[in-house]
């Protein structure tokens, strides 16, 4: 199996991670619109419920940013070990969607999701040494 | 928070960690997807470890996109990182890995994370002249 190098390895991941967090962020703000699951259902059934997700204009970009991220995923993974690009994405993606749930998504990430997030950020790091 | 939605979580866990395990296993076998061979992703699907990891992705997928419907994005990310923690403990017990003490603080680190975030609420609530509503206000 053929290797990339170091810099095209990170512009890959980098590329992976701006792909995965978009879908994340697009997929989070359709979810907010269409709203609980449970209580869509009690009131219009679960076919109430997958018209209500498929017509969510926020839920197709996020849909197309995720298969794009995911044949991305595959391609690198022919290229790239398993053990380098998921945590690497992982760590990265879960930086870039925490401040997006911020500023994007307008979610109060309140201290303690804070420092939850620092902590698992910290582990997940510590788990790729 | 009721047992239905400990379980969705539970289902993103083990479907993302187990999807990527089997989808890695799949593209081994395949080997190089070079440029001159893209044309081979679209086929990808057909390999057996590739389709079984498709599987279990699309029901990570599912309840993923029922825990957003009742959760924030920054209380779900931290709940299913939680996968990490699963594989080394897998790892180390069943295949007997070792795992050395630098993993083991980042094993603790996770499960604390983990613990403290889903002991919060899990939804930004607004107050709205109609009461406290679940939704973040979104400009389409």
């Amino acid at each position: 199996m053929r290797h990339l190098g170091i810099v095209a390895t990170w512009l890959t991941i980098f590329l992976l991670v701006g792909l995965n967090s978009a879908g994340d962020m697009a997929t989070a703000r359709a979810m907010r619109r269409v709203g609980d699951f449970t209580e869509l259902r009690r009131k219009a059934g679960t076919l109430g419920v997958v018209r209500a997700v498929l017509t969510e204009p926020w839920f197709h970009l996020g849909l197309l940013a995720m298969a794009l991220s995911f044949f991305g995923l595959l391609a690198a993974l022919s290229l790239i070990d398993l053990s380098v690009v998921v945590p690497a994405s992982a760590s990265l993606s879960f930086l870039l969607n925490l401040l997006g749930a911020k500023f994007f998504l307008k979610e109060h990430v309140s201290r303690r999701r804070w420092i939850s997030g620092l902590f698992v950020l910290g582990g997940i790091m510590l788990l790729r040494t | 928070m009721s047992f239905l939605r400990y379980f969705l979580l539970a289902l993103i866990v083990l479907g993302s960690t187990y999807g990527d395990i089997y989808l890695a296993k799949g593209m081994k076998q395949i080997g190089e997807i070079s440029p001159a061979r893209w044309r081979d992703l679209f086929f990808a699907p057909f390999n057996p470890y590739v389709a079984f990891g498709i599987v279990l992705l699309m029901m990570f997928y599912i309840s993923y996109l029922a825990s957003l419907s009742w959760a924030d994005l920054s209380y779900i990310m931290p709940a299913t990182t939680f996968g990490y923690v699963l594989t080394a403990f897998l790892a180390h017990f069943m295949l007997g890995e070792h795992i050395p003490l630098a993993r083991w603080i980042g094993i603790m680190m996770i499960t604390a994370g983990v613990g403290f975030i889903t002991g919060g609420p899990s939804l930004t609530v607004i107050p709205t002249p109609e009461g406290p509503s679940p939704h973040v206000e979104v400009h389409s």
